[in-house]
This record gives structure tokens, sequence and C-alpha cells, in this order.
């Protein structure tokens, strides 16, 4: 069971809704990927718009994103203003400091969620592979951490294993991989170094068989969670034999 | 009196409530998932129906989508 702030989970799988064709296929994508919660964003309302993603989530919890806010007050902002339309005090904490790469904004980002926290907000922040800022996130309140594997949407996996490693290493609250997962393996290979969950959105919406991908990143994080409870063997440089040497056959020159 | 509703200039009457703006651009009060903020300030719920707008107000009208 994973476990955040008061609330279980038997999924370690979140899921992001961004980027998918429709909300069919959102709603069957979340179907076969067995998450629990997803991430929705706020933005100005589309009188044009007909159904409503609250509708495709109403079986699960909804948490709502800073996605967009370049500063502390804009996230801080956003996250009040997600409070009243999702009657949460839940937040993915994001603050981006770069456009480009889409980058945390790491002294934006504590800013922000000391402040949310002191307002009494229940904060999940989005943060780079960077041990020190996980720690003090976590110092400042912070229910889970969210470090990257590589830039939101890349695709990339998981670039620097060994930073992941030690944030898991170190912290008291939930680690969960957010961003850069590319396919079924970099979501295992989170669990398998140790991360509590993992939240994906790209992977799984962007690729060419939603639904099937949902599939394939759910049963991956069984897998890496199996896998980090059953314990990996050590990396050698040379081989060692998996059948005996006793018994060998000599056959003469 | 002219505010600024997600960007786009609005003619309502003076001393209009928020509320009223939600009526008027057809979004109940009470619709779930729909949080609003004037000039840079969160409203809640609870206070669409006091809350006065005043000549020149900015409000953001903001709903739930995809993303994350």
């Amino acid at each position: 069971m994973l476990k955040i702030a008061d609330r279980t989970f038997s999924s370690r799988l979140l899921l992001g809704t961004g980027g998918f064709a429709s909300l069919e296929v959102m709603g069957e994508a979340l179907r076969a990927s067995g998450a629990e919660m997803c991430t929705v964003a706020l933005r100005r309302v589309d009188p044009e718009q007909r159904g409503s993603i609250l509708d495709v989530l109403a079986d699960v919890i909804a948490l709502p994103n800073t996605a967009g806010c370049f500063t502390a007050r804009d996230a801080i902002l956003t996250a009040q203003l997600a409070r009243e339309a999702f009657e949460t005090d839940w937040v993915k904490l994001e603050v981006i400091g770069d456009d480009r790469t889409l980058l945390p904004d790491a002294p934006g980002l504590l800013e922000a969620a000391e402040a949310l926290v002191d307002d009494g907000f229940t904060v999940l922040p989005y943060t780079t592979d960077d041990p020190v800022l996980a720690r003090r996130l976590e110092d400042v309140g912070c229910a889970a951490v969210m470090p990257l594997g590589s830039p939101i949407g890349s695709g990339m996996g998981i670039c620097n294993p060994y930073n992941l490693s030690l944030i898991v290493e170190q912290a008291g609250v939930p680690v969960i991989l957010d961003a850069g997962v590319g396919t079924a393996s970099d979501a295992a290979l989170a669990m398998e170094l140790g991360c509590d969950a993992v939240l994906c959105a790209s992977a799984i919406s962007r690729a060419r068989e939603p639904v099937a991908m949902a599939r394939a990143i759910r049963y991956a994080v069984q897998a890496g969670a199996l896998a980090r409870e059953a314990g990996r063997i050590p990396r050698r440089l040379y081989a060692e034999a998996s059948t005996p040497e006793v018994g060998l056959p000599e056959f003469g020159a | 009196m002219k505010v600024l509703v997600n960007g786009e200039e609005r003619r309502v009457d003076d001393g209009a409530t928020v509320a009223a703006l939600l009526d008027a651009l057809e979004l109940a009060p009470g619709r779930r998932g729909v949080a609003v903020a004037v000039d840079a300030e969160v409203v809640p719920r609870s206070g669409w129906g006091e809350r006065r707008l005043s000549d020149g107000s900015q409000v953001e009208v903001l709903t739930a989508i995809q993303g994350g």
C-alpha cells in the first residue's frame, strides 16, 4: 500500500491527464492504468467546451497542479483557486524556472511549498533530482517529493539513477518519480531504485496506443516494486557461472 | 460598467456580483470545478453572492482541464 499523508492507495501509478487526444481515450487509459489519483490543471473556462474532465475522473482522486506557473506567487494563487474549484487541499506544486526545459525553479518551489504547507495544503512538489532540495522540501512539510527522471514529456527516462537513489535513501516521505518516463521499463527502473510510486502522463497519453501503454506501465510499476522487494544481485565485471563445475566431464585432447 | 473577464471586456450592471457575472456567462453558482479570482485575489465560492465587482475589475474564471 502506498500512503501519502492520510490517504492510502493500492495503485502505485498516478496518471497525468495531459496530452490525451480525447476524454474518451483518457477514460479508457485511466481504467487500464488502475490509477487512483490523476492530475488536473486549472485554466480559463471555455464556453464551447462540452463535457467536464471531472466527470471522467468521478471515481478517482483529482490532484490539481500548478502547471504553467513561473513564480511562487502565481503557484500559490493557483493552488488556492484549485482548492476552491476541486474542494481539495492537495496540490501537485510546480514552479517552473525555464520554458524550454520546464525544469523546476528551486528557490521559487521551496518558497511556495513552505507557504502552502503553512496555509494547510498537502503539498506534493515536482522537483529536480537534487537530493538536497528534496530534503529541504521534506523539511518544510511536503507530504511527498516528486523528483523528475528527465524533463517533462522528454521520454528520456531516468537520467541520474544515482541521485534518485540518494533521494530514496534519505526520504522520510514517499518519493514519486514524476516526469521523464518514456516507456514501461523506465517506470520499472524507478520502482527498482526504490521509488514509492510513478506519475506518468505523456508516456501514456502520447503513445501510439495509449490504452495499451497504460496497461504496460501499470504492470511495469508492479514488476519494479516486486523486484525491489526481492533484491537485485550485485553487478560484477566478470561472469560468475550459475552452473556448477563439479562433475564436469573431461573429454581428453 | 466594464470588467475584464478572462481577458475579454464585458459590460455588466453597476455593482454586479461575481454570482451575477457567472450567471451571465451561464456558469451557474455551485457548478463543480469552477474557481474565481478578482484582481488576483481568490473569491471563495461562499462569497460569490456578496463580492461586488467594480469598473475595470479583472476577473479570472477557471475550471478543470487535462494536464500534468
